[in-house]
């Protein structure tokens, strides 16, 4: 056990080990940049959440009461940026930092100083992405998808938001090679893939779609770019360029990018359900098939956002047959989880309440995206609210509600303490209690009509509006409780010591180590037991 | 006599249906649109096509499909979360994995969605049959409005604009607006279609991607600048539909709406008679010298149309929308004036009005020029918009 335990505890200085503000500035400890990715993003959500009330506040009622069109513009734009680009992105890789090293049993990632620059860039960008409303003419104003020509006609934001894009789209390439060398080369001897933890695999496929995909929103970004600025004319049509070639272009990545935002939540759900099953995750195997099934059928879908745009007879067949299709693998892992439920020995800590939540409402949002996958069904559903609830289901619902499992897993570990589980209910009931709330009612607004990116609308949708405002407040407000009555004293030491492995059924390397885990950790690799999840010796 | 618990749940139905009344505010008594949003509605709007009627029934068997794999799926879960829980003495199971159940809900689901496909592919493949349509219609997207052209069929050459009803934009900057069931719906020249014939509608947009929709016909298609696409509906019942613009397109995406009035073949005819006549009247005659009170009169109309929405009822502008009273541009030669409505200005967020026809625009540059504090006394004559177009 001791070739484990850290052999520098209180041996510190012997690393000359840095304090102050210079630990966090020239982090290459993967705890620390781990830590410091997720307070981040939860910064992030929060700004990305007051502007998502500023949206709700305005839609409370038919009529313009705070704020006039354009600004309405830009705080949808806005808030879809911070929140894809800010808040769950940063945060998987938050979560890939703390565990993924430890989960190997690596001592830390492949490349500690590109890890510290991956976090780094993130500040400058979103300084760059939320100052860009006080540019001259604010915050771009094209929603988060950013089509030309309207993202011709923005003022200065547009360039502003598209150096920041470059930005974060760098650290999170630099972060994804990272994950991949060190996933492939920093394994414990004995840790073969195919005994490696589900999140690692997830993250491991995860950094190959961020690979694949990165480069082509720079290439569409920078394209915009040039159009805007540089004469030149990809998707100006008075140019005689073409506006659909922008669609495509971002969808190819914008489809693989919202499986990069689900695939590591599916590996934490992987991870949770396990252990407060006690029962091994059914169907291993299956489960790294279906996500790889899923990294690579991402691909060929991307047309599904555009099937108002005129796409051919065939064009249309094609997309919505390959569409359809990732819903098998997607079943295939839901069904695996209720398998490892099933028969299992179950308790019910906050970690496993919001694993079971996002099993519940990710599926309810795999079934409209299946609804709207049907090409004849979105020829009545495209651009409405029916869209906006389907991916607020599975972003919201499915990314947010897996990392906050995640935190309640992990947490103990970081931080050496438990949470309070009767704050952690209430978290966990309150937002999902206003989650529905706020977004349920949009599906009905949607199949009645209701266009997105409105800021104001017929009479007849004023109820669900209303409905809808009042539970965002509520689900934001359960954040900041979150935050202040939950993170804020785990920070700080408060609440009852962790032990090594507070859940019985938890099953991994992270648990062999103390709580909170030693700030250098595995720093000779582990001798392991023959499944890889103990250490020997 | 009647017992406790019949009269019980008589108060209970008394006070469900009096519920909606009692706790909807005022804003949400408004009454359903025909053709259009209903309170509350739940479900797709009521159609008025076949394509509408074959995608509300295919997503009520989608609907039917889900809602049973939800029952068995969480039925399974909530099962085991109640029996296979520790505080029952449930003690785990020690499998963990199986070729044969692997298989199996690989292929169901693939049955499954492979069915769903086909389902749908009859419907997809009619959408895009646009061919032999009797009527064909250009609809073109403008930042903030909708131009129809009666390209072929019954109605050539018709073509006009169709604007949100100004009084409803305003009512809507006034942060509350009166009850009305077509608020943000209202148009001043619907979209005229006879009732059973095929219309076909040809989009293309003018300055950024806009989308236009009617969901009782089922029809939706992007208006792409640059580019035509087509789609088509058949109304399968006179009355009047209505759909909004489903494509940000800037500002005014919000009100910006459309109304398709399916009348009969006659009435299609004597309303296409009548709109032909008005075409030939000479009424807007840019040849003669016009008098400076009605280029006012008129330029009023085309500012209340136009402009009135960013440059505001009294010419003042607002933020980044420069006012027109006291402004050197409105004050100065026409030459400066005329080129920023032909060409829009800052980037397209001033767009471009080429589309006005001569009397409009030297109407509402008169208008502009001797009105609020404005006191030009100058009359610029349509010929002048003419010369200066060449």
């Amino acid at each position: 056990m001791s070739a484990v335990l850290d052999h520098h505890a209180g041996h510190d200085h012997a690393h000359e080990h840095p304090r102050g503000w210079r630990r966090w500035v020239f982090a290459t400890n993967h705890k620390d940049i781990g830590t410091m990715y997720l307070l981040f993003s939860f910064t992030m959500l929060m700004v990305g959440g007051v502007l998502a009330l500023g949206i709700r506040a305005e839609l409370f009622q038919p009529g313009l009461q705070y704020v006039n069109p354009e600004m309405f513009n830009q705080l949808t734009t806005m808030h879809g940026l911070i929140m894809v680009f800010g808040a769950i992105m940063p945060a998987f890789v938050g979560f890939a930092n703390w565990m993924v090293p430890l989960q190997i049993g690596a001592s830390d990632m492949a490349f500690a100083r590109m890890n510290n620059f991956s976090f780094w860039l993130l500040v400058p960008a979103a300084i760059i992405l939320v100052g860009s409303f006080f540019m001259p003419g604010g915050a771009p104003a094209t929603g988060w998808t950013m089509y030309a020509p309207l993202s011709l006609q923005m003022g200065p934001s547009m360039d502003a938001a598209i150096f920041a894009l470059h930005i974060l789209g760098a650290s999170s390439i630099m972060g994804a090679i990272n994950i991949i060398v060190t996933i492939l080369n920093m394994r414990a001897p004995g840790m073969t893939l195919m005994k490696m933890p589900i999140f690692c695999w997830t993250w491991l496929i995860t950094a190959y779609l961020l690979i694949a995909v990165m480069p082509v929103l720079a290439g569409a970004i920078t394209m915009t770019l040039t159009d805007r600025h540089f004469g030149t004319a990809f998707f100006n049509p008075a140019g005689g360029g073409d506006p659909v070639l922008f669609q495509h272009i971002f969808w190819f990545f914008g489809h693989p990018e919202v499986y990069i935002m689900i695939l590591p939540a599916f590996g934490i759900i992987s991870a949770i359900v396990p252990a407060f099953a006690r029962k091994r995750l059914f169907g291993y195997a299956s489960m790294v098939y279906a996500t790889a099934s899923i990294a690579i059928l991402s691909f060929i879908v991307w047309a599904h956002h555009m099937y108002t745009t005129g796409m051919p007879v065939t064009g249309q067949l094609f997309f919505m047959y390959a569409t359809m299709l990732i819903a098998v693998p997607t079943g295939v892992k839901i069904f695996n989880w209720i398998a490892t439920m099933w028969r299992g020995s179950m308790t019910f800590e906050t970690p496993m309440l919001w694993a079971i939540g996002f099993i519940f409402v990710f599926t309810m949002g795999g079934f409209t995206g299946l609804i709207l996958a049907m090409a004849p069904i979105t020829q009545q559903l495209h651009d409405t609210y029916y869209v906006v609830a389907h991916f607020h289901y599975v972003l919201v619902a499915g990314s947010l509600f897996a990392l906050f499992a995640g935190y309640y897993y992990w947490a103990p570990k970081w931080t050496g303490v438990m949470y309070s589980e009767l704050r952690g209910k209430i978290h966990f009931w309150g937002s999902m209690i206003f989650f529905n709330i706020t977004f349920f009612p949009m599906h009905f607004l949607g199949l009645a009509g209701m266009p997105r990116r409105y800021v104001d609308y017929p009479m007849q949708f004023a109820d669900f509006n209303a409905i809808a405002s009042v539970g965002s407040l509520g689900f934001g407000l359960m954040q900041v409780y979150f935050f202040f009555w939950v993170v804020l004293p785990m920070m700080r030491g408060q609440g009852e010591r962790a032990p090594a492995r507070p859940w019985e059924g938890a099953q991994g390397l992270e648990w062999e180590l103390p709580s909170p885990a030693p700030h250098h950790t595995f720093e000779t690799p582990p001798k392991l037991d023959a499944t890889a999840t103990r250490v020997v010796g | 006599m009647k017992t406790t618990t019949q009269l019980a749940g008589r108060l209970c139905s008394a006070a469900f249906a009096l519920t909606p009344a009692l706790l909807l505010p005022a804003w949400a008594q408004v009454g359903d649109l025909p053709g259009g949003p209903g309170v509350n509605q739940l479900n797709l709007t009521d159609p008025a096509s076949a394509i509408a009627a074959d995608i509300e029934w295919l997503h009520w068997v989608m609907l039917a499909i889900c809602a049973v794999i939800f029952v068995a799926v969480f039925g399974v879960m909530f099962y085991s979360i109640l029996k296979h829980r520790k505080s029952v003495g449930a003690k785990p199971a020690n499998f963990h994995d199986s070729v044969k159940v692997e298989i199996a809900w690989t292929i169901v689901p693939f049955l499954i969605v492979i069915a769903m496909g086909a389902m749908a592919t009859r419907t997809v493949v009619a959408q895009k049959d646009t061919s032999n349509a009797d009527l064909t219609i250009k609809i073109t997207g403008y930042q903030w409005k909708w131009g129809y052209d009666y390209l072929m069929g019954e109605g050539e050459g018709i073509s006009f604009m169709s604007r949100l009803d100004p009084a409803h934009r305003l009512a809507a900057d006034s942060g509350n607006p009166p009850d009305k069931n077509d608020y943000l719906l209202r148009v001043d020249n619907p979209l005229v279609v006879p009732v059973g014939k095929k219309v076909r509608i040809i989009t293309t947009a003018n300055d950024v991607i806009h989308a236009w929709a009617v969901p009782a016909f089922g029809v939706r298609q992007d208006a792409i600048p640059g580019f035509v696409r087509d789609n088509w509906f058949r109304a399968d019942r006179t009355g009047d539909f209505f759909g909004q613009c489903v494509e940000l397109c800037g500002r005014e995406h919000a009100f910006m709406p459309i109304h398709v009035r399916v009348v009969t073949a006659d009435e299609y005819t004597a309303w296409v008679r009548a709109r032909q006549a008005e075409m030939q009247a000479v009424a807007d005659d840019p040849a003669r010298t016009w008098q400076l009170a009605e280029l006012i009169q008129r330029g009023q109309q085309v500012y209340n149309a136009n402009c009135m929405a960013c440059h505001r009822a009294d010419g003042k502008g607002a933020g980044p929308i420069k006012p027109l009273d006291g402004s050197q541009i409105v004050l100065g030669d026409v030459g400066p004036n005329l080129a920023i409505l032909l060409q829009g200005a800052a980037g397209g967020a001033m767009p471009a009005f080429r589309q006005l026809s001569d009397v409009e625009l030297a109407a509402v540059m008169t208008y502009t020029k001797n009105s609020w504090g404005n006191a030009t006394g100058r009359a610029v004559q349509p010929a002048e918009v003419t010369a200066a177009r060449r």
